[in-house]
């Protein structure tokens, strides 16, 4: 996982609630076997005018030029921002494969699906949770302003406007710490290895039946 | 002290370790494996040299992107037309067979949809921690077991660590007292629930699901609830053990036998919430209130009884949901205030993990029997869960009566759940589905999702739009 970096983003705005992870990346993306290249994909229904397929070359296909992103003003947005539940429904991780690949390093909204907050923090997305009025304001001033750019500052949890209004968010310190650092939670995990077989022998003995080799 | 949930036991029972930033390991009895979410994972494995932990914890098999006529099936993967569907089912088959990892090939007879297989093998059990790359994986918290949906990151941090890195939800209890209508299942149950709490009602909690109208449904109208605790927001729902929960498991290949039979019911006895245990939020409904339910937007949240009628959104006050309803009323094709039962129909799509265990079909056939799928509906299809669910319903001749009522009788997958396979809607088109999600583009690009349970789907298919099963007489 990539190290994240204090940046300057500029910010792209999805005024809908309730984006699920179908709309972030249609299913017939997910025949993919790999992690990347789904970036050309991301919200594929809303952002081109034809029925998608993987393996296409998207350079030709007729884009949908009432979508946010097709907007020249927001071309190379690095900061997503978009309202409550972003993320809801499919586990599929292609979701966050797909805003990483198309160049998100952040995503800002009142309220995450759980399933999607897990995955996107494993692939070094950083998700920031705001009060809805917050975001809402947020909301004005992008419209308001072109190139309306945000300074995310992960390390002081701070995020700050062009007008140089200071934005505190919380995150988790665990999470924190990986994102900062790039860190692989399997490595981390190992190093209990022997926690780990210490409780599955004592869970072994508790609860043969859950083991079939111990039938 | 207050006594513990379900939920707070199953978790102190699978707790490895507790960090101080609030994150926890679990320990994982039970993994299951599918061909969309698990190639980077075993990639993964691969590029770093690592092994999975613990072989016999896990389960794998082909669900999504296998073709469901019968014609294709008979070909194994060399009848899967689509190459790149092909890549990714030969992948997890080559995967298992590197790893040792028992796999349900295509043509396994007990080959089906993961969260079918599981539990109709024993491989889920009551007490157990299981996980999947799936997020319908709450389907088999109907067993008390502690289940829930992982992305493919954590796919390979099970494999490799037999623990997931997680953080305790908290608690939430629904409740359904007293009895439900003639009619009335347990696909409404929870589409209710949903339409009371919304799609994100249950985010960051457990949701127990109890009350006497809960305990009153079988093993497979429990999955159905537990299956959409994920479409409230929770990534985990629970039923507590009783009888009906061990009757179900009995005998089942993956159980256990004998001595140990007797000792493992001995502990599922105790997985129930402790009558002192408290939630952080409860909520109550009546059973008797619940309609048969029909969504009629794009988030499974949109949903309505039989009886009633699409929302306008101009009585909407709250401006993100006002213009969620118009997105949705225009992408549906629908008018606002227009009665549910004036919906007309293209296609009807029996199946999915929420709604294709036998009890479904059964239920579908009662309605089907002796009628015919009306002139106006493109393609009726009946997609049974899994192998065993197919060869039991033709054993009990449900077969027939779809096929002669018009219905197609297909073979076990995903199927027009989510259109990875050929059978999608078309734009435009208005499908009646026992599925879960009616998101935009789901069953296809531009079709249009209606979701209901399988009494309503086979009622919608004869009348050729949506009717109320309890005013049908039955042949
Ligand atoms: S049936 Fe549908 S919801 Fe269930 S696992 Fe398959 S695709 Fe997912």
């Amino acid at each position: 996982m990539k190290k994240f970096e204090r940046t300057e983003g500029l910010v792209a705005p999805l005024d809908r609630a309730n984006v699920d992870t179908d709309l972030i990346i249609p299913k017939q993306f997910l025949k993919s076997i790999k992690r990347t290249g789904f970036g050309v994909n991301l919200f594929d229904e809303l952002r081109y005018l034809d029925e998608g397929y993987p393996g296409q070359d998207c350079s030709n296909r007729p884009l949908n030029p009432d979508f946010v992103l097709n907007q020249p003003r927001y071309q190379g947005a690095s900061v997503l921002l978009a309202r409550r539940n972003f993320g809801c429904g499919s586990s599929r991780e292609h979701a966050p494969w797909a805003l990483e690949d198309f160049g998100f390093r952040a995503v800002i909204a009142p309220s995450f699906a759980d399933i999607f907050y897990n995955n996107a923090f494993k692939n070094g997305i950083l998700l920031i949770t705001l009060p809805e009025e917050t975001v809402d304001r947020l909301f004005k001033e992008v419209e308001a302003s072109e190139g309306y750019a945000l300074d995310l500052d992960l390390e002081n949890q701070r995020l700050t406007t062009p007008a140089g209004e200071v934005i505190e968010f919380e995150v988790d310190p665990f999470r924190k710490h990986c994102l900062l650092e790039g860190l692989d939670d399997i490595g981390i995990t190992l190093k209990d290895e022997e926690a780990i077989r210490a409780f599955e022998a004592k869970h072994r003995a508790a609860r043969p039946w859950l083991f079939r080799d111990s039938a | 002290m207050a006594g513990q949930t379900l939920y707070d036991k199953l978790w102190s029972q699978h707790l490895v370790k507790e960090r101080d930033d609030g994150t926890a390991l679990i320990y994982i009895d039970r993994h299951m494996l599918h061909e969309v979410t698990s190639p980077q994972a075993f990639e993964g494995l691969r590029l770093a040299g690592r092994k999975p932990w613990r072989l016999d914890a896990n389960l794998a098999t082909t669900d999504h992107n296998v073709p469901t006529t019968l014609e294709e099936r008979a070909q194994g993967n060399k009848g899967i037309k689509d190459p790149v569907s092909l890549i990714q089912v030969q992948t997890l088959d080559d995967n298992c067979d590197e790893f040792g990892i028992t796999e349900f090939g295509i043509n396994d007879p007990r080959q089906g949809i993961v969260h079918v297989v599981g539990p109709e093998q024993g491989a889920t059990l009551p007490g157990m921690t299981v996980v999947c790359g799936d997020s319908h994986t709450a389907t088999h918290g109907a067993f008390g077991a502690l289940a829930h949906g992982i992305g493919t990151s954590e796919v390979e941090h099970v494999l490799a660590t037999q623990c997931l890195l997680t953080q305790k939800m908290k608690n939430m209890q629904v409740r359904v007292e007293g009895d439900l209508g003639v009619g009335v299942t347990a696909k409404d149950v929870v589409l209710a629930i949903i339409g009371r709490i919304g799609t994100a009602g249950g985010t960051g909690y457990a949701i127990e699901f109890a009350g006497s109208a809960i305990q009153s449904l079988s093993m497979e109208g429990r999955m159905t609830v537990c299956n959409m605790a994920i479409e409230a927001g929770a990534r985990v729902g629970l039923i507590a053990v009783d009888d009906t929960t061990i009757d179900y498991v009995a005998n089942r290949p993956y159980a256990p036998t004998g001595e140990q039979w007797q000792a493992a019911v001995a502990d599922w006895r105790g997985l129930v919430s402790d009558a002192d245990a408290e939630f952080d939020q409860v909520v109550v409904l009546d059973a008797a209130e619940i309609e048969p339910q029909v969504s009629w937007g794009t988030s499974p949240e949109m949903v309505t009884g039989i009886g009633g009628e699409v929302p306008d959104p101009a009585e909407q006050t709250d401006e993100t949901l006002r213009n969620g309803y118009t997105r949705a009323l225009e992408y549906m094709g629908l008018a606002p205030k227009q009665k549910i039962t004036d919906i007309r129909l293209d296609k009807v799509f029996i199946g999915s993990c929420t709604n294709s265990r036998i009890e479904d079909l059964r239920e579908a056939a009662k309605v089907a029997r002796g009628k015919k799928v009306a002139d106006t509906i493109k393609l009726a299809m009946v997609v049974p869960g899994s192998g065993l669910v197919k060869r039991q319903a033709e054993e009990e001749g449900l077969d027939r009566i779809f096929i002669e009522a018009g219905f197609e009788w297909r073979e076990p997958g995903c199927s027009m759940c989510l259109a990875m396979n050929a059978d999608k809607l078309g734009a435009g088109e208005h499908c009646a589905s026992t599925s879960n999600r009616n998101f935009e583009g789901r069953q296809g690009y531009g079709g249009r999702t209606h979701l209901v349970s399988p009494a309503m789907a086979a009622a919608a298919a004869i009348a050729g739009h949506f009717v109320d099963v309890r005013t049908l007489e039955e042949a």
